[in-house]
């Protein structure tokens, strides 16, 4: 194994990893405050296609950004309304999410089937930084600015969740809404808020994805991506800082399914992020409550007021 | 005690205007009128406790005025004026505090960071760090030592209790409601709760001491008011009072103090404990070495302060929770770790603590919970099959013969009140002639009626030779049913004395961890 | 207790099964009504696009057929899901389930020495096996380490399509089809009887319906079924009755995935002849039979009847393609707006709205 090999790999890993980890942050805020949204799946497909449309219309990458965020905030808030308004049961609503998601994207989708776009988001080479051997190339060369803006994120993420008044009233809401409610938090603000959080992040990942890092509309492009965010939520143990390293590890998985197809047949390596994604799980489930944090006190719970 | 309570009273202004005042309050639920026209007030400088069974409204009437529920009808006013409380958080604004009697508490957080949800004026940035100071004076001003830095589920109930009272303090309460506050604490822990709370007259608070037990309210408050359900019975000033007239106007008849207890004989162990060892949900030792015995035709009861390991020790003898170390032997064979199911086929009947999140399933019909445990036993099943014949015949004995109340056998357990499911459940686990039940807090939170029912089955249990370990809060319950009495105390057994000759304050000394000197 | 005006609503804790059955049908209406925009947007009529729907699928023999031929799968997964999300086990695994049993029956048709009369039943047989196989892994991962069964039966799902499509583009390509990924054709023997005319499989149809029926008795009648609801409804009353969730969970995932896997066996064996590409196999009956269950609120009985719907909205799509030039993705849009509508329901059959009486204004 080569050096060039290596800094090529950890490059593509990098940029591979972007929607994971915007994605990955979206539903730590979600399930932060009580809801789980199995329809990341059905939000980042229609981030990509929102984001794709809008780019080649336009012909500005941003607005396709833009356009695929403010998707995913309008999908995430259906999603609250039906299990925090409603209180319909959260997995259902959000495979039905999904679904409605991946249809709907590819119905509207057809006429953009296979077109290149026109102005991608362009890459970028942070200055100096780049220069130093190896690391240089492999970190800050050829990246798009959603990959540290994503870093960045993570950061400010982590220190607003466990560092400040809103953090407090986010993750008291998900241990125990009645005492957040019971305080004067109003439960259904936050946990709309989250959510549609979690779909702006989940929309941003998705619009990357034809935006940025395969400019292109491809019938469900997202292969699934939406669903390794589900698990790398409970791997990160519902920490911020933890998604970066966990988004960018599966970004490798994904980038040598693809860079190792000479080896194996490439049917087979695509089945290899599932198939980590499933042992990742199984190997925490090992150690027990010990190694792994637990899940938020009221994940997936409905609060209804004055019910024990 | 109600000597040294009473030099703590400041005059007692009779004429200043009340601080809050719940007008013709009416609140009903499907089925229920919780609360009917009821007035009550609280002035500053009084400790105003509102005394009824479980059931009679309190809660109702206190979540009322703390904006969880919004009346039917009637109003509430505070300081004169009339307004409308639509949630917790206008409460708290108009200075109303409320220590629920499940505390509402983040468990995992910090004990500041409990303190600092949402409360005004606390920086954005490190909140918990800018309340932790905030609280430390208020703790040393009330008497109610905490440490901020702590995560709340290492707390004691009693601690966890005192972080409640500051969090009201700290949003500014005037009026502070404690709903059932002595019921997770020792008796000297109570002592310092109603010391709190004689500081807190003296600052001008009004307090809302809500409680079922006579002789704690007599002793801590100024007023009383009794209600029985959802309506007031009557306000009378506690200096005139006495426990028979607060019995009475509580129950509406008198109130037979005793139950006839046959004399048993206790024949051989039922149950033997050997040195066990049992840890708790979190993974932290929770009992801690205990030994002990029950025979046929006794009852042996476990007092003490809950969160002390009876809930672990009871789980473990029914096969619910491994157990590290011991051993426990049930009729003379070994059954340390066996399953639940095995222990139940060799005639061990559990009623859990938690009826309606283990004890029953909600969904299922009553003919169905009534054969759980049973299900995969002839007659109701055989080869897999299940014989709905025999399951109806068994479920239409089991109603009739202890009087469950359900309109009929197929109806879900979860419409059953509890009283009646508690019913379902001692039908159920008494029904094969157990050698061994194992009974936590089997009366807790039900109607009188309901309550004396439970205790005469289990005193029948007695005289037909099973062993019955009795584990309640309720000290009065396990003084009156049991022949022997264990105390535990952080997951130890601190003394166990004979029911004849035990002394309440000699338990009570116990449950605070006292050993006896065992003679 | 709440009014609203001239209304009272009321908490209602266990709804009676007309209420279930009205607010359900109320669902599906709804949803059509949504998708009716769905159309508007496309520029196509609503009331022509139902009109053509109604002539071309329950209107003609062929689309009766079709309704029929795409209830099969349906029904197969449907009754096996009911079982599982009666148990609270959210399988969200059949697709790849199904994927297994059409593995493992082609296995049998193509490259397994048997007598011709058997080799029908051993593919059925093989199938079952293959998905009861892949079924039961998340319910030990689950039982065992605590892996969230949702994440680990979907990510099956995507292990199994890519594992077919290995077989089909590498060891099991057929030589005689040049380019394409295929196996080659199924020996006569390996391939079931159609009602003439039509697609329809009736062996895999009898099966299904069967299924549910005996599903239906597990349920009511045995004790695995009782155990099954015990722990769906309440863990730790299981745990304190001293039921194995190892036993449980396994049994009703060999079941559930078994049955998917039949439907498996159905498609390759009654429909393609052959193993092919994933998505040609399964149209997302898997992940269509998630709503059927559901719709049916876990009654394997009902989920026949919700199938055939499920059924007739994929004939739909099919017509709408040939018909109205509406790409076939309008079904997940519809499958998709029907389980929105269905949940947003449940607060319905749990809350009664009724007139206040007179005088009823304090109580």
């Amino acid at each position: 194994m080569d050096l060039g090999w290596l800094v090529s790999t950890v490059s593509r890993a990098l940029a591979f990893g972007v929607p994971l980890l915007w994605g990955t942050l979206g539903e730590i805020y979600a399930e932060r405050s009580g809801v789980v949204n199995l329809g990341v799946e059905g939000m980042m497909i229609l981030g990509a296609y929102a984001g794709f449309a809008v780019a080649q219309t336009l012909g500005h990458p941003g607005w396709g950004l833009l356009a695929a965020a403010a998707v995913g905030v309008v999908a995430a808030v259906w999603h609250a309304f039906l299990t925090v308004t409603l209180r319909a049961n959260q997995y259902v609503s959000g495979l039905a999410l999904t679904l409605f998601g991946l249809g709907l994207a590819g119905l509207l989708g057809r006429g953009w089937e296979g077109r290149p776009l026109r102005v991608p988001l362009g890459t970028i080479t942070v200055p100096s930084l780049a220069e130093i051997p190896v690391l240089g190339p492999m970190l800050f060369v050829d990246q798009t600015i959603l990959t540290y803006l994503g870093i960045l994120l993570a950061v400010v993420l982590w220190v607003v969740l466990f560092r400040t008044r809103w953090g407090i009233a986010i993750r008291s809401v998900g241990e125990s809404p009645a005492t957040a409610d019971s305080l004067g938090i109003n439960v259904t603000v936050v946990r709309y808020l989250c959510v549609a959080l979690g779909g702006l992040l989940a929309g941003v990942g998705g619009g990357y994805l034809s935006v940025a890092y395969r400019p292109s509309w491809t019938e469900g492009m997202t292969a699934g991506m939406g669903w390794i965010v589900i698990a790398l939520t409970i791997f990160a143990s519902w920490d911020p800082l933890q998604a970066i390293w966990g988004a960018f590890f599966f970004g490798a998985l994904y980038h040598l399914s693809f860079r190792l197809q000479a080896y194996v047949s490439p049917e087979l390596l695509k089945l290899m992020p599932y198939a980590f994604a499933i042992l990742v799980l199984a190997v925490s489930g090992f150690g027990g409550a010990r190694w792994r944090r637990r899940a938020p006190g009221s994940l997936g719970v409905p609060y209804v007021r004055g019910e024990r | 005690m109600r000597a040294d309570a009473g030099t703590g009273r400041p005059d007692r202004r009779p004429d200043s205007p009340p601080l809050v005042r719940l007008e013709e309050v009416t609140k009903s639920f499907p089925g229920v009128v919780a609360n009917d026209r009821v007035t009550f007030d609280v002035r500053p400088g009084e400790v105003h406790a509102l005394l009824g069974e479980n059931g009679a409204g309190k809660t109702t009437l206190v979540n009322v005025l703390y904006g969880l529920y919004r009346p039917d009808s009637g109003f509430v006013l505070v300081r004169g004026r009339r307004v409308t409380i639509r949630s917790p958080r206008e409460a708290i604004a108009l200075g109303i505090g409320m220590v629920h009697q499940h505390f509402k508490l983040v468990l995992p957080h910090t004990v500041a960071e409990n303190a600092a949800l949402g409360l005004k004026g606390t920086p954005f940035w490190a909140p918990a760090r800018g309340v932790g100071r905030r609280l430390r004076e208020l703790s040393e001003r009330y008497g109610l030592p905490v440490d901020p830095d702590r995560r709340v589920w290492e707390l004691s109930a009693g601690e966890q209790q005192r972080v409640e009272i500051l969090k009201a303090l700290l949003r500014g309460a005037e009026v502070l409601i404690l709903d059932e506050p002595t019921s997770v604490l020792t008796p000297q822990e109570t002592g310092e709760l109603f010391k709190v709370l004689s500081r807190m007259r003296e600052e001008g608070h009004g307090v809302i001491f809500i409680s079922h037990k006579l002789t704690e309210v007599l002793e801590v408050a100024d007023r009383i008011t009794v209600m029985r359900r959802g309506r007031v019975v009557g306000t009378v000033a506690a200096a005139g009072a006495d426990k028979p007239m607060l019995a009475r106007m509580m129950v509406g008849r008198e109130v037979v103090f005793r139950l006839t207890k046959r004399a048993c004989t206790p024949g051989d162990a039922a149950l033997n404990v050997e040195g066990i060892h049992v840890r708790n949900d979190r993974g932290l030792p929770a009992v801690r070495g205990v030994s002990f015995s029950v025979c046929r035709g006794e009852i042996f009861g476990i007092a003490g302060v809950a969160g002390n390991g009876q809930r672990e020790l009871v789980e473990a003898l029914a096969g619910l929770r491994r157990i590290e170390r011991g051993r426990v032997c049930i009729l003379g064979d070994d059954v340390t770790n066996r399953s639940p199911r095995l222990l139940s086929d060799i005639g061990v009947a559990h009623v859990p603590e938690e009826r309606i999140r283990m004890g029953i399933v909600p969904g299922l019909s009553v003919e169905e919970n009534l054969i759980l445990k049973r299900h995969h036993r002839p007659p109701f099943c055989r080869a897999g099959l299940l014989h709905p014949a025999s399951v109806r015949r068994f479920a239409q004995t089991a109603i009739e013969e202890h009087g469950i109340v359900t309109s009929n056998p197929k109806t879900p357990a979860k419409l059953l009140s509890g009283g009646n499911i508690q019913k379902l459940i001692l039908a159920r686990e008494l029904s094969g002639q157990p050698a061994l039940v194992l009974a936590a807090h089997p009366t807790y939170g039900l109607d009188v009626g309901a309550t004396e029912q439970i205790r005469e089955l289990l005193l029948r249990q007695r005289e037909a030779g099973a062993g019955v370990l009795l584990v309640s809060e309720d000290l009065e319950e396990v003084m009156e049913l049991a022949d022997r009495i264990a105390v535990m105390f952080r997951g130890e057994i601190t003394g166990v004395v004979s029911a004849g000759e035990a002394k309440r304050e000699e338990i009570g000394m116990m449950m605070a961890g006292e050993e006896r000197v065992r003679g | 207790m709440k009014r609203i005006g001239p209304f009272i609503v009321e908490r209602r804790l266990a709804p009676p099964r007309h209420v279930v059955f009205g607010v359900s049908v109320l669902a599906v209406v709804v949803a059509l009504l949504l998708a009716a925009l769905v159309f508007w947007a496309y520029g196509v009529s609503p009331w022509r696009a139902y009109a053509e729907i109604g002539r071309g699928t329950l209107g003609t023999v062929d689309g009766l057929s079709d309704i029929v031929r795409r209830a099969i799968p349906l029904i197969l997964c449907g009754v096996g899901l009911t079982l599982a999300f009666r148990a609270q086990f959210w399988n969200i695994g059949a697709e790849g389930q199904l994927l297994a049993g059409a593995v493992a029956a082609s296995g049998v048709a193509l490259f397994v020495p048997v007598p011709d009369g058997l080799r029908l039943p051993l593919m059925f047989l093989a199938g079952f096996g293959a998905g009861a196989l892949w079924a039961v892994i998340p319910a030990l991962l689950r039982v065992k380490l605590q892996v969230n069964e949702v994440i680990s039966t979907l990510m099956m799902n995507y292990i199994m399509a890519y594992i077919v499509e290995w077989l089909v583009h590498g060891p099991w390509k057929g030589p005689t089809m040049r380019g394409f990924a295929y196996t080659d054709m199924f020996p006569t023997a390996a391939r079931l009887p159609l009602i003439a005319g039509t697609r329809v499989h009736w062996p895999t149809l009898g099966v299904g319906v069967v299924a549910a029926l005996v599903v239906g008795l597990i349920l009511s009648r045995t004790r695995l079924g009782y155990e099954v609801r015990v722990v769906g409804q309440s863990p730790d009353a299981a745990r304190y009755a001293g039921i194995s969730f190892t036993v449980v969970l396994s049994l009703a995932m060999v079941i559930s995935g078994g049955l998917a896997a039949l439907a498996g066996v159905g498609e390759v064996a009654g429909i393609h002849w052959r193993l092919r590409s994933p998505s040609h196999i399964s149209m997302g009956y898997g992940y269509t039979a998630i709503i059927v269950a559901w719709l049916a609120r876990g009654s394997p009985i009902a989920a026949i009847l919700t199938a055939l719907l499920f059924g007739l909205i994929f004939a739909a799509g099919d017509l709408m393609k040939t018909t109205l030039g509406l790409p076939f993705q309008i079904t997940g849009v519809f499958n998709g707006l029907i389980l929105f509508s269905l949940i947003s329901s449940d607060l319905l059959m749990y809350w009664r709205i009724r007139w206040r009486r007179r005088g009823e204004a304090w109580t």
